[in-house]
């Protein structure tokens, strides 16, 4: 039986010491009539053979392709050592760490990772991570109604990424908080301070700023922080991880910084793999950590003296509080986290520095090569970081198409999205593309132009 | 010593990163970063021993015995990680084209349907990334259910008072009240405190069966029969579904909409405390609220279900399809189970608990609810060894971390006091159940005769037992250079 190690005679003895007759006996407090009879839908088992020759089969099917793909997630390298350490039984199979003397490798790179991604984001304290980028967006949006008491409602530009809007929406929309959307420039893809100066935008809890936002632009983060601030609210900064290592973090911008800043956490380390796991990070001031939703790690001492972690600021939370939980989140990505706290330190400041040049640098020389073709052109004057909006002359979908037969995944078709945009295709070449990958993909382009 | 205290300016892993400078930069002046970015500078043989040494300071399955109540530490098998770390499976970008997809959407397709079968439900979406989120979303569809009927009055959720916290938190961050009910001495909710609590203010009932005291709430198509004939629907936490599968359906029970946790029932990785996956399952009636995105057949292709589909879904609730790696290790294991092993898990999860109940009986320990029989888990109370020594449940679960075992969960439920409980799943041996009871024996003598000691365990550990009012008073939560 398929990790089950009883024998017989185990079974037999454990059936005597109980004083039951038959397992069946063990399940007599059930009424007979919710017994249900033979599971039909499940196929028999495999053995391990078997499913190996399944899964190979279905991977080898889905295949490897050239990746240009970002809106979200980003393809970067991975070194060898991240997963082969995070895949180590004592992380991988290890739960919640509850019983702190138990788990003290947990909650020190737990502290490691709060601090990592404390300095990253230029933020006071960290949490020790959400579900993804989009539900870290939902929680800091209601974190910062909680914090400001008098309004319910949250501005969002429509640069911020299409889901995660839908996301916080979703969400809050429960608490009876109002989301407003924010329109952008169509000329530099950004939202415009003036147009905010210019606004009758009053009553809010808080600003979410994109840095890069979802076309890849930077936003004017200073200004918009500080207009935030202006009208008493929150500026809550959503950014991408590896670009902090080159541009100013969240906790910097405007005269005061951002409040809370969070983000998809993916980048780090953790592969693309259809979606997920990932995980979010949520960085803060000092002043909010007590709104803070999520576990949160202390450094503190035993009896001896001696340094330890441990879960702390507990009173926030679901298991402590129920009904007045700050969240009802119980979960942090801790496997994912892992794997980010030892990509972190592999790579260190200046790896994560070259890792985001490289990437910004061949999303500009992908960009050059492509824009020199008739029917290829920069969608937006705005700076970007490493991804970038291209118009194209002809349907995207039918340049995808092509570019797919040749192996390439060209980018997302951003029409959906917006349709006042055309025939707009979002393209990211992070520092995993050679310079004969660029010229590929800028051959394919021209042909499927053509 | 911290990753930091390893770290000396200048040094680098020349291979992790490109090698050569940048050709090109655009970024403006004032959006480039001044400050320093606080990230250790060692060597990738220092960050492989680090990060070793830090592992070998857990406690987790591979390692140890882990009987924690409630959380199904059952093993995870390798095959699962292994065949879902594909090189294929890892590099395909969320966004990328379905037919591009098509082997892992078979599985995740395969893995809905098989879903639906084990649990008797009309429809699953595989969304959810956690317990917590799959109840969020589940009661998200109860009110969007009660919303398209016209019926905004209904604003109560109930909750059994010896129910998850992430319950009670879930029906607030929804926007309900939560209204609580007692649970009667057998361990059963109290009928008649239901009865009392249902009327045109109810959106529905959340239910754990069976519940968080190991036992099965016995009434339960009563209950449902209670709260559907006030308009309410039936919620059920599928925290304990390892007690259950292959024997009893949701579904048949008469629940509406379901959470299952993969990281417990069907055996992906707790992680260190995550990631989760926790797919939501449905009755008919609340189809057409379901969350995108799931995975639909069409002939032999596989495709995304979205918005267009399903005018009616409450939407997204993550930024791509869940966690779909944790979603793919599920669907390994489903497989390599099949269908006898899908019976066998809650007999021999049963099997084991009532097995340790019987011997921990035998050996002085006081069961909570002694007239029932265990379900996957049972609660030993410690309430009169604490009045008489002074040694509590959780000075007990100390102790045993030094005999080489994870403790169990200790204060939850809330209402049973200086409880402990205990879950064996279905992948311990005999042998290993028989030398806990031996420690646990070993730990009551200890009791006796040196309740001193006991109060002082953990002795063993990697630290001693932790100053947690300091850690709240003075939150240290980053390190900082120089301080």
């Amino acid at each position: 039986m398929p990790f089950i190690p009883h024998t017989k005679e185990d079974i037999a003895e454990m059936l005597a010491s109980i004083g039951a007759k038959t397992i069946e006996e063990l399940f007599d407090e059930i009424p007979k009539e919710l017994i249900s009879g033979e599971l039909t839908g499940v196929p028999p088992g495999l053995s391990e053979m078997e499913i190996t020759r399944l899964m190979m089969a279905r991977a080898t099917q889905d295949g490897f392709y050239q990746n240009f793909i970002g809106a979200g997630a980003y393809e970067h390298h991975i070194p060898a050592a991240v997963w082969q350490i995070t895949t180590r039984g004592e992380f991988y199979s290890s739960y919640t760490p509850y019983q702190a003397e138990a788990s003290q490798g947990t909650l020190q790179l737990l502290y490691e990772y709060q601090s990592m991604m404390a300095s990253l984001t230029g933020m006071d304290v960290s949490n020790a991570s959400m579900y993804d980028g989009a539900t870290a967006l939902a929680e800091a949006a209601l974190m910062a109604v909680r914090s400001h008491k008098t309004s319910r409602r949250i501005l969002i530009p429509q640069t911020v990424h299409p889901v995660y809007r839908q996301v916080v929406r979703a969400i809050v929309s429960n608490q009876k908080i109002e989301v407003v959307e924010l329109p952008y420039c169509t000329e530099c893809g950004q939202i415009l301070p003036e147009s905010l100066v210019n606004s009758n935008h009053e009553d809010f809890a808080a600003l979410v700023i994109p840095q890069p936002n979802f076309f890849g632009v930077l936003e004017q983060v200073d200004a918009l922080t500080d207009w935030a601030h202006s009208k008493n609210a929150f500026a809550i900064g959503v950014v991408n991880p590896t670009t902090l290592a080159v541009l100013t973090p969240p906790g910097e911008w405007g005269s005061k910084g951002a409040d809370i800043a969070v983000g998809e956490g993916q980048p780090l380390g953790i592969p693309l793999s259809s979606g997920g796991p990932y995980f979010g990070f949520m960085a803060c001031k000092n002043e909010l950590v007590r709104q803070m939703p999520g576990r949160i790690i202390g450094r503190t001492t035993d009896l001896d003296g001696k340094e330890g972690f441990v879960l702390t600021l507990q009173a926030r939370e679901q298991h402590i509080r129920r009904s007045k939980a700050t969240s009802n989140i119980c979960t942090n990505q801790g496997l994912m986290v892992t794997a980010a706290t030892i990509f972190m330190s592999l790579v260190g400041p200046e790896g994560l520095r070259r890792v985001a040049a490289q990437s910004h640098a061949n999303t500009l020389e992908l960009v050059e090569q492509l824009v020199k073709f008739k029917g290829v052109e920069r969608t937006f004057s705005g700076p970007v970081f490493h991804e970038t909006a291209l118009t194209l002359s002809k349907p995207v979908a039918d340049v995808l198409n092509k570019l797919k037969q040749k192996g390439i995944l060209g980018g997302y078709n951003l029409q959906g999205q917006y349709p006042e945009l055309g025939n707009t295709l979002l393209v990211c070449a992070t520092e995993t593309k050679t310079e004969s990958d660029l010229r590929n993909y800028a051959t394919a382009m021209q042909q499927a132009l053509g | 010593m911290l990753i930091f205290e390893h770290s000396r300016p200048g040094r680098f892993n020349y291979s992790q990163s490109p090698t050569k400078p940048a050709s090109k930069s655009a970024i403006p002046q004032n959006l480039q970063r001044k400050s320093k970015v606080l990230l250790p500078e060692v060597s990738e043989m220092d960050t492989v021993r680090h990060f070793t040494r830090l592992s070998q300071k857990n406690f987790s399955i591979d390692t140890e015995f882990y009987p924690l109540g409630s959380c199904t530490m059952k093993y995870n098998p390798r095959a699962c990680n292994s065949l879902a770390m594909l090189p294929q499976f890892l590099s395909r970008h969320p966004l990328a084209p379905e037919d591009t997809g098509q082997g892992y959407l078979a599985c995740m397709y395969e893995l809905q349907e098989i879903l639906k079968s084990v649990t008797g439900m009309a429809g699953v979406s595989l969304t959810p990334m956690a317990g917590a989120q799959g109840e969020l979303i589940g009661v998200m569809m109860i009110r969007a259910y009660h919303e398209s009927r016209g019926d905004f009055e209904r604003t109560e959720i109930i909750v059994p008072d010896a129910a998850h916290g992430t319950n009670p938190a879930t029906a607030v961050m929804c926007g309900f009240k939560v209204v609580e009910i007692a649970t009667d001495k057998d361990g059963n909710v109290d009928l008649d405190a239901l009865k009392a609590a249902v009327g045109p203010k109810t959106a529905g009932l959340m239910l754990t069966n069976p519940s968080t005291l190991g036992v099965f709430e016995k009434n339960v198509a009563e209950m449902s029969r209670v709260v559907h004939q006030a308009g309410g629907l039936l919620y059920y936490d599928g925290a304990n579904l390892n007690a259950v599968l292959g024997k009893v359906k949701p579904g048949d029970m008469g629940f509406d909409v379901i959470h299952i946790n993969l990281h417990k029932t069907f055996s992906t990785p707790h992680g260190g405390g995550g990631p989760g996956s926790a797919p939501v399952g449905v009755a008919e009636r609340l189809l057409p609220f379901i969350p995108i995105p799931i995975v639909a057949k069409e002939g032999e292709t596989y495709r995304w279900v979205t918005e267009k589909d399903k005018p009616q879904s409450i939407g997204r609730l993550s930024a791509h399809m869940g966690n779909a790696g944790v979603l793919l290790r599920a669907y390994i294991y489903v497989r390599l189970l099949g269908l006898d092993g899908m019976h066998r898990i809650s007999e021999f999860a049963t099997l084991n608990a009532n097995y340790l109940m019987a011997e921990l009986r035998k050996a002085g320990f006081e069961i909570a609810y002694p007239n029932r029989r265990a379900s996957h888990e049972f609660i030993v109370t410690l309430k009169d060894i604490k009045d008489k020594t002074g040694v509590t449940a959780m000075n007990l679960a100390k102790r045993l971390l030094d005999k080489g075992y994870h403790a169990p969960t200790t204060y939850f439920p809330l209402l049973v006091p200086e409880c402990l409980l205990i879950e064996p799943a279905e992948t311990e041996s005999k042998e290993t159940l028989d030398a806990f009871v031996t420690s646990m024996k070993e730990i009551l003598q200890e009791i006796e005769e040196q309740p001193d000691m006991v109060k002082g365990a953990p002795h063993t550990m990697p630290v001693r037992k932790l100053d947690d009012v300091k850690a709240a008073r003075e939150p240290d939560l980053a390190w900082k250079q120089g301080a």
